[in-house]
Protein backbone atom coordinates (compact mmCIF):
# COMPACT_ATOMS: atom_id res chain seq x y z
CA UNK A 1 0.00 0.00 0.00
CA UNK A 2 2.92 2.06 1.07
CA UNK A 3 4.85 1.62 -1.77
CA UNK A 4 2.15 1.71 -4.16
CA UNK A 5 0.66 4.91 -2.83
CA UNK A 6 4.33 6.73 -3.10
CA UNK A 7 4.83 5.68 -6.53
CA UNK A 8 1.77 7.17 -7.38
CA UNK A 9 2.17 10.71 -5.99
CA UNK A 10 5.67 11.05 -7.32
CA UNK A 11 4.10 10.40 -10.47
CA UNK A 12 1.25 12.68 -10.01
CA UNK A 13 4.12 15.41 -9.09
CA UNK A 14 5.69 14.06 -12.41
CA UNK A 15 2.57 14.82 -14.68
CA UNK A 16 1.34 17.89 -12.67
CA UNK A 17 3.93 20.55 -12.79
CA UNK A 18 2.47 22.76 -9.57
CA UNK A 19 4.53 21.41 -7.00
CA UNK A 20 4.55 23.37 -3.90
CA UNK A 21 0.75 24.42 -4.53
CA UNK A 22 -0.53 24.48 -1.28
CA UNK A 23 2.77 26.97 -0.35
CA UNK A 24 1.32 29.04 -3.43
CA UNK A 25 -2.60 28.76 -2.45
CA UNK A 26 -1.86 29.63 1.14
CA UNK A 27 0.12 32.92 0.08
CA UNK A 28 -2.61 33.67 -2.40
CA UNK A 29 -4.96 32.71 0.25
CA UNK A 30 -3.46 35.70 2.11
CA UNK A 31 -2.86 38.28 0.06
CA UNK A 32 -6.74 37.57 -1.24
CA UNK A 33 -7.75 39.20 2.08
CA UNK A 34 -4.84 40.78 3.39
CA UNK A 35 -5.61 44.81 3.70
CA UNK A 36 -9.11 44.41 4.91
CA UNK A 37 -7.75 41.85 7.66
CA UNK A 38 -7.01 44.43 10.28
CA UNK A 39 -9.81 46.04 9.94
CA UNK A 40 -12.35 43.15 9.91
CA UNK A 41 -10.78 42.36 13.55
CA UNK A 42 -11.41 45.84 15.02
CA UNK A 43 -14.86 45.49 12.97
CA UNK A 44 -15.73 42.06 14.94
CA UNK A 45 -14.13 43.17 18.39
CA UNK A 46 -16.33 46.27 18.37
CA UNK A 47 -19.52 44.88 17.91
CA UNK A 48 -19.17 41.39 20.38
CA UNK A 49 -18.23 44.44 22.68
CA UNK A 50 -21.17 46.35 22.00
CA UNK A 51 -23.09 43.01 22.38
CA UNK A 52 -21.74 42.23 25.61
CA UNK A 53 -22.65 45.51 26.97
CA UNK A 54 -26.01 45.34 26.26
CA UNK A 55 -26.03 41.69 27.57
CA UNK A 56 -24.75 43.30 30.95
CA UNK A 57 -26.82 45.97 31.06
CA UNK A 58 -30.24 44.08 30.31
CA UNK A 59 -28.67 41.38 33.18
CA UNK A 60 -28.71 44.21 35.07
CA UNK A 61 -31.76 45.76 34.56
CA UNK A 62 -33.84 42.98 33.88
CA UNK A 63 -36.77 44.80 32.13
CA UNK A 64 -40.20 44.00 33.60
CA UNK A 65 -42.15 43.31 30.07
CA UNK A 66 -39.39 40.74 29.01
CA UNK A 67 -39.38 38.55 32.03
CA UNK A 68 -43.19 38.55 31.83
CA UNK A 69 -43.27 37.70 28.34
CA UNK A 70 -42.94 34.05 27.80
CA UNK A 71 -42.02 32.14 24.64
CA UNK A 72 -41.84 28.33 24.89
CA UNK A 73 -41.72 27.99 28.39
CA UNK A 74 -38.95 30.83 28.80
CA UNK A 75 -39.26 34.21 29.61
CA UNK A 76 -38.20 36.69 26.53
CA UNK A 77 -34.88 37.72 28.17
CA UNK A 78 -33.46 34.62 28.24
CA UNK A 79 -34.31 34.01 24.41
CA UNK A 80 -32.47 37.07 24.17
CA UNK A 81 -29.17 35.95 25.88
CA UNK A 82 -29.82 33.01 24.34
CA UNK A 83 -29.50 34.79 20.80
CA UNK A 84 -27.22 37.19 21.69
CA UNK A 85 -24.67 34.28 22.82
CA UNK A 86 -25.15 32.72 19.76
CA UNK A 87 -24.54 35.31 17.54
CA UNK A 88 -21.33 35.87 19.63
CA UNK A 89 -20.15 32.07 19.05
CA UNK A 90 -20.66 32.70 15.22
CA UNK A 91 -18.37 35.67 15.06
CA UNK A 92 -15.62 34.54 17.11
CA UNK A 93 -15.77 31.19 15.26
CA UNK A 94 -16.50 32.92 11.60
CA UNK A 95 -13.88 36.12 11.98
CA UNK A 96 -11.86 35.10 14.65
CA UNK A 97 -10.86 31.64 13.58
CA UNK A 98 -11.14 31.85 10.32
CA UNK A 99 -13.99 29.31 9.66
CA UNK A 100 -14.84 31.82 6.71
CA UNK A 101 -12.17 31.37 4.58
CA UNK A 102 -11.95 27.66 5.07
CA UNK A 103 -13.81 25.11 2.75
CA UNK A 104 -17.66 24.58 3.16
CA UNK A 105 -16.54 20.72 4.04
CA UNK A 106 -14.22 21.24 6.62
CA UNK A 107 -17.22 23.79 8.19
CA UNK A 108 -20.11 21.61 7.97
CA UNK A 109 -17.73 18.53 9.50
CA UNK A 110 -17.12 21.28 12.26
CA UNK A 111 -20.19 22.98 12.89
CA UNK A 112 -23.15 21.07 11.94
CA UNK A 113 -21.96 17.52 14.00
CA UNK A 114 -21.12 19.92 16.94
CA UNK A 115 -25.13 21.57 16.07
CA UNK A 116 -26.82 18.81 15.87
CA UNK A 117 -25.09 16.23 18.99
CA UNK A 118 -25.59 19.66 21.39
CA UNK A 119 -29.47 20.06 19.96
CA UNK A 120 -30.06 16.57 20.88
CA UNK A 121 -28.31 17.02 24.37
CA UNK A 122 -29.96 19.92 25.25
CA UNK A 123 -33.29 18.52 24.20
CA UNK A 124 -32.81 14.97 26.01
CA UNK A 125 -31.86 16.25 28.91
CA UNK A 126 -33.90 19.71 29.50
CA UNK A 127 -37.08 17.72 29.13
CA UNK A 128 -35.76 15.14 31.50
CA UNK A 129 -35.30 18.06 34.12
CA UNK A 130 -38.05 19.15 33.52
CA UNK A 131 -40.09 15.80 34.11
CA UNK A 132 -38.32 15.43 37.39
CA UNK A 133 -39.21 18.92 38.54
CA UNK A 134 -43.00 17.86 38.16
CA UNK A 135 -42.33 14.57 40.23
CA UNK A 136 -40.91 16.72 43.03
CA UNK A 137 -43.66 19.11 42.45
CA UNK A 138 -46.36 16.91 41.73
CA UNK A 139 -45.67 13.31 44.10
CA UNK A 140 -46.15 12.87 47.15
CA UNK A 141 -43.27 12.65 49.04
CA UNK A 142 -41.88 16.06 50.95
CA UNK A 143 -38.66 17.51 49.88
CA UNK A 144 -38.37 20.27 51.95
CA UNK A 145 -38.53 20.01 55.53
CA UNK B 1 9.06 -0.54 2.07
CA UNK B 2 10.42 2.52 4.15
CA UNK B 3 13.25 2.91 1.16
CA UNK B 4 10.66 4.16 -1.16
CA UNK B 5 9.64 7.38 0.93
CA UNK B 6 10.71 10.29 -0.44
CA UNK B 7 11.96 13.78 0.96
CA UNK B 8 9.53 16.06 -0.42
CA UNK B 9 10.50 19.02 1.18
CA UNK B 10 7.05 19.34 2.31
CA UNK B 11 7.29 17.04 5.70
CA UNK B 12 5.52 18.25 8.71
CA UNK B 13 3.38 20.68 7.12
CA UNK B 14 1.44 18.46 4.79
CA UNK B 15 -0.26 14.69 5.28
CA UNK B 16 1.80 11.74 4.12
CA UNK B 17 1.16 10.95 0.12
CA UNK B 18 2.12 14.36 -1.18
CA UNK B 19 0.28 18.26 -1.75
CA UNK B 20 -3.25 16.64 -2.35
CA UNK B 21 -4.66 17.98 0.84
CA UNK B 22 -8.30 17.03 1.99
CA UNK B 23 -10.75 19.97 2.68
CA UNK B 24 -7.57 21.72 1.78
CA UNK B 25 -6.34 22.25 5.30
CA UNK B 26 -2.78 21.03 6.64
CA UNK B 27 -3.19 18.22 9.27
CA UNK B 28 -2.29 19.84 12.30
CA UNK B 29 -4.92 22.03 11.73
CA UNK B 30 -7.86 20.02 10.53
CA UNK B 31 -6.52 18.12 13.57
CA UNK B 32 -6.81 20.92 15.95
CA UNK B 33 -10.49 21.59 14.73
CA UNK B 34 -11.38 18.24 15.40
CA UNK B 35 -10.19 18.39 19.00
CA UNK B 36 -11.87 21.95 19.75
CA UNK B 37 -15.01 19.87 18.06
CA UNK B 38 -14.78 17.08 20.54
CA UNK B 39 -13.70 19.29 23.18
CA UNK B 40 -16.64 21.49 22.98
CA UNK B 41 -18.76 18.64 23.11
CA UNK B 42 -17.43 17.80 26.55
CA UNK B 43 -18.17 21.80 27.61
CA UNK B 44 -21.77 20.98 25.41
CA UNK B 45 -22.03 18.41 28.09
CA UNK B 46 -21.57 19.95 31.37
CA UNK B 47 -24.15 22.86 30.35
CA UNK B 48 -26.50 20.71 29.15
CA UNK B 49 -25.65 19.15 32.70
CA UNK B 50 -26.10 22.28 34.17
CA UNK B 51 -29.18 23.19 32.67
CA UNK B 52 -30.89 19.86 33.47
CA UNK B 53 -30.10 20.05 37.24
CA UNK B 54 -31.04 23.54 36.89
CA UNK B 55 -34.70 22.41 35.56
CA UNK B 56 -34.98 19.93 38.07
CA UNK B 57 -34.92 22.53 40.34
CA UNK B 58 -36.06 25.66 38.19
CA UNK B 59 -38.12 27.32 41.47
CA UNK B 60 -35.27 27.03 44.56
CA UNK B 61 -32.16 28.02 42.00
CA UNK B 62 -30.29 30.84 43.22
CA UNK B 63 -30.13 34.20 41.81
CA UNK B 64 -26.91 34.70 40.27
CA UNK B 65 -26.83 38.27 40.53
CA UNK B 66 -27.40 38.21 44.53
CA UNK B 67 -23.99 35.48 44.54
CA UNK B 68 -21.24 37.19 42.30
CA UNK B 69 -21.01 40.47 43.94
CA UNK B 70 -17.72 41.60 44.20
CA UNK B 71 -15.05 43.76 42.71
CA UNK B 72 -11.84 44.27 43.84
CA UNK B 73 -10.89 47.62 45.92
CA UNK B 74 -14.91 47.90 46.58
CA UNK B 75 -15.69 46.46 49.78
CA UNK B 76 -19.17 46.36 50.45
CA UNK B 77 -20.57 47.94 47.04
CA UNK B 78 -23.13 45.57 45.33
CA UNK B 79 -21.94 45.17 42.10
CA UNK B 80 -23.89 42.69 40.48
CA UNK B 81 -21.85 41.11 37.24
CA UNK B 82 -19.38 43.59 36.48
CA UNK B 83 -16.75 42.06 37.35
CA UNK B 84 -17.72 39.08 35.79
CA UNK B 85 -18.71 41.24 32.57
CA UNK B 86 -14.79 42.88 33.18
CA UNK B 87 -12.98 39.38 32.86
CA UNK B 88 -15.38 38.68 29.69
CA UNK B 89 -13.72 41.81 28.16
CA UNK B 90 -10.40 40.97 29.08
CA UNK B 91 -10.94 37.61 27.71
CA UNK B 92 -12.12 38.96 24.18
CA UNK B 93 -9.36 41.49 24.21
CA UNK B 94 -6.85 38.88 24.48
CA UNK B 95 -8.78 36.67 21.49
CA UNK B 96 -8.77 40.09 19.30
CA UNK B 97 -4.38 40.02 19.90
CA UNK B 98 -4.26 36.58 18.85
CA UNK B 99 -6.00 37.43 16.20
CA UNK B 100 -3.86 40.13 15.65
CA UNK B 101 -0.92 37.92 15.99
CA UNK B 102 -1.99 35.40 13.51
CA UNK B 103 -2.41 38.05 10.90
CA UNK B 104 1.31 39.60 11.54
CA UNK B 105 2.14 35.93 11.15
CA UNK B 106 0.56 35.75 7.59
CA UNK B 107 2.55 38.97 6.79
CA UNK B 108 6.00 37.22 8.22
CA UNK B 109 6.29 40.03 10.85
CA UNK B 110 8.11 38.67 13.17
CA UNK B 111 7.83 41.47 15.85
CA UNK B 112 4.64 42.38 15.63
CA UNK B 113 3.63 39.00 16.25
CA UNK B 114 6.02 38.66 19.54
CA UNK B 115 4.20 41.73 21.05
CA UNK B 116 0.67 40.50 20.08
CA UNK B 117 1.38 36.95 21.67
CA UNK B 118 2.91 38.98 24.58
CA UNK B 119 -0.70 40.73 25.39
CA UNK B 120 -2.27 37.93 24.66
CA UNK B 121 -0.38 35.74 27.26
CA UNK B 122 -0.68 38.79 29.54
CA UNK B 123 -4.71 38.79 29.00
CA UNK B 124 -4.82 35.27 29.89
CA UNK B 125 -3.06 35.70 33.04
CA UNK B 126 -5.21 38.14 34.02
CA UNK B 127 -8.17 36.50 33.71
CA UNK B 128 -6.66 33.28 35.43
CA UNK B 129 -6.12 35.14 37.93
CA UNK B 130 -10.04 37.23 37.79
CA UNK B 131 -11.32 33.38 38.57
CA UNK B 132 -9.16 32.54 40.83
CA UNK B 133 -10.80 35.72 43.32
CA UNK B 134 -14.15 34.63 42.48
CA UNK B 135 -13.55 31.18 43.43
CA UNK B 136 -12.08 32.70 46.63
CA UNK B 137 -15.37 34.81 47.18
CA UNK B 138 -17.28 32.33 46.22
CA UNK B 139 -16.33 29.71 49.09
CA UNK B 140 -15.85 32.43 51.45
CA UNK B 141 -18.91 33.38 51.01
CA UNK B 142 -20.86 36.31 52.30
CA UNK B 143 -23.71 36.44 54.53
CA UNK B 144 -23.85 33.12 55.73
CA UNK B 145 -27.02 30.86 56.10
CA UNK B 146 -28.59 28.10 57.63
CA UNK B 147 -29.46 24.27 56.01
CA UNK B 148 -32.55 22.69 57.25
CA UNK B 149 -33.28 18.28 57.58
CA UNK B 150 -34.05 18.27 54.09
CA UNK B 151 -31.01 19.93 52.91
CA UNK B 152 -32.65 23.18 52.04
CA UNK B 153 -31.12 26.93 52.95
CA UNK B 154 -32.68 29.65 54.72
CA UNK B 155 -31.06 33.02 54.84
CA UNK B 156 -31.68 35.89 56.81
CA UNK B 157 -32.90 39.45 56.02
CA UNK B 158 -34.17 42.49 57.09
CA UNK B 159 -37.47 43.86 57.42
CA UNK B 160 -36.87 45.40 54.19
CA UNK B 161 -35.88 42.30 52.44
CA UNK B 162 -32.17 42.77 52.88
CA UNK B 163 -29.68 40.23 53.62
CA UNK B 164 -28.11 40.62 56.25
CA UNK B 165 -24.67 38.82 57.50
CA UNK B 166 -25.20 35.93 60.59
CA UNK B 167 -21.69 38.00 62.52
CA UNK B 168 -24.28 41.34 62.79
CA UNK B 169 -26.91 39.59 65.29
CA UNK B 170 -25.23 35.99 66.57
CA UNK B 171 -24.72 36.01 69.86
CA UNK B 172 -21.23 34.40 71.56
CA UNK B 173 -22.43 31.41 73.85
CA UNK B 174 -20.05 29.52 75.61
CA UNK B 175 -19.12 26.66 73.35
CA UNK B 176 -18.03 23.24 73.64
CA UNK B 177 -17.64 21.80 70.13
CA UNK B 178 -13.99 22.20 69.15
CA UNK B 179 -12.71 21.20 65.52
CA UNK B 180 -12.07 17.36 65.33
CA UNK B 181 -8.45 16.68 64.16
CA UNK B 182 -6.70 13.62 63.43
CA UNK B 183 -4.27 14.51 66.89
CA UNK B 184 -7.29 14.08 69.02
CA UNK B 185 -9.58 10.76 69.18
CA UNK B 186 -9.03 8.35 65.84
CA UNK B 187 -5.71 9.33 63.96
CA UNK B 188 -8.11 8.82 60.96
CA UNK B 189 -10.92 10.77 61.82
CA UNK B 190 -10.47 14.69 61.18
CA UNK B 191 -12.93 18.02 59.79
CA UNK B 192 -13.19 20.82 57.91
CA UNK B 193 -12.96 24.13 59.71
CA UNK B 194 -16.07 25.29 62.04
CA UNK B 195 -18.20 28.09 60.92
CA UNK B 196 -17.56 30.80 63.13
CA UNK B 197 -20.93 30.71 64.85
CA UNK B 198 -23.12 27.26 65.91
CA UNK B 199 -27.04 26.99 65.38
CA UNK B 200 -27.40 27.86 69.11
CA UNK B 201 -25.73 30.87 68.60
CA UNK B 202 -27.72 32.14 65.35
CA UNK B 203 -30.99 31.17 66.51
CA UNK B 204 -30.68 33.10 70.46
CA UNK B 205 -29.75 36.21 67.86
CA UNK B 206 -32.70 35.62 65.82
CA UNK B 207 -35.05 35.60 68.75
CA UNK B 208 -33.33 38.67 70.61
CA UNK B 209 -33.76 40.65 67.19
CA UNK B 210 -37.32 41.29 65.84
CA UNK B 211 -36.40 42.64 62.96
CA UNK B 212 -34.88 39.49 61.40
CA UNK B 213 -36.66 36.84 58.82
CA UNK B 214 -36.30 34.19 57.08
CA UNK B 215 -35.81 34.21 53.72
CA UNK B 216 -36.14 30.41 51.94
CA UNK B 217 -34.78 29.02 48.64
CA UNK B 218 -38.32 29.01 46.74
CA UNK B 219 -38.74 31.65 44.54
CA UNK B 220 -41.73 33.26 43.86
CA UNK B 221 -43.76 34.40 40.61
CA UNK B 222 -41.61 37.58 39.84
CA UNK B 223 -38.52 35.29 40.75
CA UNK B 224 -37.84 37.00 44.02
CA UNK B 225 -37.27 34.56 47.05
CA UNK B 226 -40.05 33.92 49.54
CA UNK B 227 -39.75 35.77 53.03
CA UNK B 228 -41.45 34.35 55.81
CA UNK B 229 -43.83 36.03 58.71
CA UNK B 230 -41.72 36.42 61.99
CA UNK B 231 -43.97 33.32 63.40
CA UNK B 232 -43.06 31.12 60.40
CA UNK B 233 -39.55 32.17 60.50
CA UNK B 234 -39.09 31.19 64.00
CA UNK B 235 -40.56 27.98 63.49
CA UNK B 236 -38.83 27.42 60.68
CA UNK B 237 -35.33 27.70 62.04
CA UNK B 238 -36.32 25.98 65.39
CA UNK B 239 -37.46 23.22 63.79
CA UNK B 240 -35.71 22.72 60.54
CA UNK B 241 -32.03 23.77 61.14
CA UNK B 242 -29.61 21.50 61.56
CA UNK B 243 -26.57 23.47 60.95
CA UNK B 244 -24.47 26.83 59.98
CA UNK B 245 -23.55 27.12 56.31
CA UNK B 246 -20.71 29.76 55.55
CA UNK B 247 -19.23 29.59 52.08
CA UNK B 248 -19.77 26.98 49.71
CA UNK B 249 -18.07 23.87 49.06
CA UNK B 250 -18.82 20.55 47.10
CA UNK B 251 -21.45 19.52 50.00
CA UNK B 252 -22.44 22.34 51.51
CA UNK B 253 -23.55 25.81 50.00
CA UNK B 254 -24.53 28.72 51.43
CA UNK B 255 -26.43 30.37 48.43
CA UNK B 256 -28.46 27.63 47.83
CA UNK B 257 -28.50 23.57 46.37
CA UNK B 258 -25.10 22.35 46.21
CA UNK B 259 -25.13 21.49 42.95
CA UNK B 260 -24.86 25.18 42.30
CA UNK B 261 -21.39 24.88 43.77
CA UNK B 262 -20.44 21.77 42.41
CA UNK B 263 -21.46 22.82 38.37
CA UNK B 264 -19.87 26.35 39.67
CA UNK B 265 -16.51 24.88 40.42
CA UNK B 266 -16.39 22.51 37.87
CA UNK B 267 -17.54 24.08 34.63
CA UNK B 268 -15.73 27.28 35.64
CA UNK B 269 -12.41 25.40 36.89
CA UNK B 270 -12.64 23.55 33.67
CA UNK B 271 -12.94 26.00 31.48
CA UNK B 272 -9.89 27.97 33.95
CA UNK B 273 -7.93 24.87 33.51
CA UNK B 274 -8.33 25.44 29.90
CA UNK B 275 -6.70 28.61 30.21
CA UNK B 276 -4.02 27.83 32.02
CA UNK B 277 -3.37 24.87 29.85
CA UNK B 278 -3.87 27.75 26.60
CA UNK B 279 -1.25 30.25 28.16
CA UNK B 280 1.41 27.69 28.99
CA UNK B 281 0.71 26.52 24.98
CA UNK B 282 0.84 30.57 24.27
CA UNK B 283 4.11 30.53 26.20
CA UNK B 284 6.05 27.29 24.17
CA UNK B 285 5.00 28.95 20.91
CA UNK B 286 5.59 32.95 22.23
CA UNK B 287 9.25 31.63 22.58
CA UNK B 288 9.61 29.75 19.73
CA UNK B 289 8.56 33.04 17.75
CA UNK B 290 11.23 34.93 19.79
CA UNK B 291 13.58 32.43 18.72
CA UNK B 292 12.75 32.34 14.99
CA UNK B 293 11.80 28.81 14.69
CA UNK B 294 8.63 30.15 11.98
CA UNK B 295 10.60 32.46 10.17
CA UNK B 296 13.11 29.92 9.85
CA UNK B 297 10.39 27.71 9.07
CA UNK B 298 9.01 29.84 6.43
CA UNK B 299 5.10 29.63 7.66
CA UNK B 300 3.77 30.88 11.21
CA UNK B 301 0.85 28.34 10.80
CA UNK B 302 2.13 27.04 14.59
CA UNK B 303 0.49 30.50 15.81
CA UNK B 304 -2.42 30.17 14.02
CA UNK B 305 -3.25 26.80 15.54
CA UNK B 306 -2.88 27.77 18.97
CA UNK B 307 -4.74 30.53 17.80
CA UNK B 308 -7.60 28.37 17.20
CA UNK B 309 -7.57 26.94 20.46
CA UNK B 310 -7.07 30.66 22.26
CA UNK B 311 -10.08 31.67 20.59
CA UNK B 312 -11.99 28.30 21.56
CA UNK B 313 -11.63 28.93 25.33
CA UNK B 314 -12.87 32.54 24.98
CA UNK B 315 -15.64 30.70 22.94
CA UNK B 316 -16.86 28.73 25.79
CA UNK B 317 -16.71 31.58 27.98
CA UNK B 318 -19.33 33.33 26.23
CA UNK B 319 -22.01 30.18 26.95
CA UNK B 320 -20.03 29.88 30.44
CA UNK B 321 -20.90 33.82 31.13
CA UNK B 322 -24.69 33.35 29.23
CA UNK B 323 -25.78 30.43 31.42
CA UNK B 324 -24.52 30.98 34.31
CA UNK B 325 -24.26 34.33 35.12
CA UNK B 326 -27.22 36.03 32.72
CA UNK B 327 -30.00 33.87 32.26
Amino acid sequence: MYLHSSIWFNFKKIIIPQSGTIKKYIMAHDSAHHGSATKRIWTVFGILSIVTIVEVALGIIRPVFLIETHFLRMHLLNWIFIVLTLYKAYLITWAFMHMEHETKGLRRSVVWTGIFLVCYLIFILLTEGDYIFDVYKEGYVAWDF
Amino acid sequence: MNATAVKTGTEGKVWGGGDEQPLKASYGKLMMWFFILSDALTFSGFLAAYGFSRFKYLNIWPIADEVFTHFPFLHGVDAPMYYVALMTFILIFSSVTMVLAVDAGHQMKKNKVIWYMFFTILGGVIFVGSQAWEWANFISGEYGAVETKGGKIIQFVNQEGEQVTLESFAVELPRERTRLTKNEALWYESESSLPDYDLAEVVEGFKANPDLLVRTQLLNEEGRKVILSREESLAKLENDGVQVVQGANLVHNEYGPPLFADFFFFITGFHGFHVFSGVIINIIIFINVILGTYERRGSYEMVEKVGLYWHFVDLVWVFVFTFFYLV
